[in-house]
């Protein structure tokens, strides 16, 4: 916070109110995507969050193309399809072959849809692909900051909850399901919670970079250290960082696009990473009762 | 480029006449002759990508070739070389960095993805007169390929199925049985690498002509498909060249006759296909039997 305090008050970004939106939005898309990130790396799953911010984009276009709302179109694809990549892998962890298969073929959808609204509505914005494709942080209005910063606090709040048993499933189904742990149900809701987060972060970074978002803290994150609680909480600070970072840059020098100076300060946190000692061996899979 | 009576072409169900008609366009020939290379080589190339496990590898390195186009228009320079650069240069950094596993790998790869796609939408930002949108790049346009691209498209082919054919031996055995193959002085790690930069020169020579979405559905699922189908190599790799060239061909077929963009009838034919491959081990599965052995443990504990 003391980055915020900083800056001289009149000429301060903080007094726009687009700013402002795009800052509470942004805070708390960030923090939920950090958790959220946490868990996908840890299960390597990377790929599925890849697969699932494409359908934001194939759910958008097919709203807008069926003339409905683009953001509730977003969020229905998102959840309908990783329940779908659920229902196909592996006690609720889908494979890599699997997630690519069905997902090149919801990018293919998502061009049919494209031409779809563009051919056959006169009052087609031309710009809204590009729009939901790399996100209009700087654009939301107030309400839409509202919801976004609601719905993200609810994904932070849900994954907080679950984190001890989604660890433990995470780390060591077997013995997790031999404890009577739900699994497979755990499986599941976690796909949801993470195609709800998808569908929120498109808003801010758009869907072809929200990946950045949710792999390059998390990444950081679990090269910086080994013990579970401790990445999860550093991820989502270092998201929340990068995601302040962003905008702020992106507010000094108005032709870089925010959602580009997000994704540099990510990545340049996790390069970073890359040139200190990495930790004693790979990640821990130490058992998570222990912290 | 397209013609105007072309727009609306007939389907007449007099199948020599259709395509005797729909092959006097010099655009659909060479339409033909590029998808045909692109579904050949990808299905090759794909079918190593499925056994190990890469996809995640192959649709970053497809994705990059956006940023290599946009940043080639922006420095003035032809966008041919921006996408073997960035296509070669996003294989090589997951190959060097990689190592750590399937978590570090996911990771990894995650962020080179988005970084490298976020420096596409700065290009396109500051260069406003980009010609094609990000969506014409991103999905790809059949219509206007020219004689010259389909010869460079069959040189670089070529050359990546020679390189293939040559490593192919032992990547195979690196693929299948990594520790082993290391123990036999197989060099894992020097196949990894030439394997991805096989790759992203690949996707590069087919991604300025197809859309980096057409390459990465030509590469994942016809070999899904045969390897549902078939454990064995060759036979696999048969079946994979034969799905993509079926799907690719049937797919101009209808792009021609409907206003729909070529991407997603080629994907949807091919996912098509691949569900229906799913279906004799769906049925299998119900009588309780052939079912994968449950080892409990998920894969990437095997990595630790």
């Amino acid at each position: 916070m003391s980055a915020l305090a900083a800056l001289p008050s009149p000429t301060s970004p903080l007094s726009q109110p687009f700013f402002q939106h795009a800052l509470l939005a942004g805070t708390l898309i960030a923090a939920a995507c950090g958790l959220v990130g946490y868990f996908l790396v840890l299960r390597a799953q990377v790929f599925t969050a890849d697969a699932l911010s494409h359908v934001a984009f194939t759910g958008a276009m097919a709203a807008l193309a069926l003339g409905g709302d683009l953001r509730l179109g977003l969020l229905t694809a998102t959840i309908a399809v990783a329940l779908l990549f659920g229902v196909l892998g592996r006690r609720a962890r889908p494979d890599d072959v699997v997630t690519g298969s069905v997902f090149s073929w919801l990018l293919g959808l998502g061009a049919f849809f494209v031409t779809l609204y563009t051919t056959s509505r006169s009052t087609a914005d031309g710009t809204a692909g590009v729009g939901v494709l790399f996100g209009s942080v700087f654009g939301i209005s107030a309400g839409q900051a509202t919801t976004a910063a609601l719905i993200a606090t609810g994904v932070c709040l849900l994954v907080l909850l679950a984190a001890r048993p989604l660890l433990f499933a995470t780390l060591d189904e077997a013995v997790a399901a031999a404890r009577g742990v739900p699994v497979r149900l755990l499986g599941y809701g976690f796909l949801a919670v993470a195609g709800v987060s998808a569908a929120e972060a498109t808003q801010a970074v758009g869907s072809l970079l929200l990946l950045g978002l949710l792999a390059a803290p998390a990444g950081a994150a679990i090269r910086l250290t080994d013990r579970p609680y401790r990445a999860l909480i550093l991820s989502a600070a270092l998201a929340v960082w990068e995601m302040w970072t962003g905008l702020f840059a992106s507010y000094a020098l108005p032709k870089m696009p925010p959602s580009f100076a997000i994704m540099a300060a990510a990545t340049a946190v996790y390069a970073a990473t890359f040139l200190l000692r990495r930790p004693v061996g790979h990640p821990r899979t130490a058992a998570p009762a222990g912290e | 480029m397209l013609p105007t009576d072309a727009a609306a072409p007939a389907w007449s169900w007099n199948l020599i006449g259709d395509f005797q008609q729909m092959w006097s366009y010099p655009f659909m020939v060479n339409a033909f002759r590029a998808g045909t290379i692109v579904a050949v080589v990808s299905a090759l190339v794909g079918w190593f990508v499925v056994l190990r496990r890469q996809s995640f590898a192959a649709h970053t390195v497809s994705t990059v070739a956006f940023p290599g186009a946009a940043g080639a228009v922006l420095l003035g320079v032809g966008a041919v070389y921006g996408y073997f650069a960035l296509c070669i240069a996003a294989a090589l950094v997951i190959a060097v960095f990689r190592g750590g596993g399937d978590r570090e790998e996911s990771a990894l790869t995650g962020t080179v993805q988005a970084f490298l796609l976020a420096c596409g939408y700065l290009f396109v930002a500051l260069y406003k007169g980009l010609l094609e949108g990000p969506q014409t790049i991103l999905f790809g346009t059949f219509l206007g390929i020219t004689t010259t691209q389909v010869t460079v498209l069959l040189c670089v082919g070529a050359a990546v199925l020679a390189v293939l054919a040559l490593i192919g031996r032992p990547l195979l055995f690196a693929s299948t049985d990594p520790r082993v193959a290391a123990a036999r002085r197989v060099p894992v790690r020097g196949l990894s690498l030439a394997f991805l930069v096989l790759l992203g020169a690949a996707t590069a020579g087919a991604s300025q002509i197809t859309g980096t979405l057409l390459v990465f559905a030509l590469m994942v699922i016809p070999a899904a498909t045969a390897q549902h189908l078939t454990a064995r190599p060759a036979a696999g790799l048969a079946l994979a060249v034969l799905v993509s060239l079926t799907a690719t061909w049937a797919g101009l077929t209808a792009a021609y006759y409907s206003p729909y963009p070529l991407g997603f009838f080629v994907t949807s034919f091919a996912f098509a296909g691949y569900l229906l491959a799913l279906v004799p081990r769906a049925l299998l599965g119900l009588r309780g039997r052939t079912r994968r052995p449950r080892t409990g443990l998920p894969p990437l504990e095997a990595t630790g």
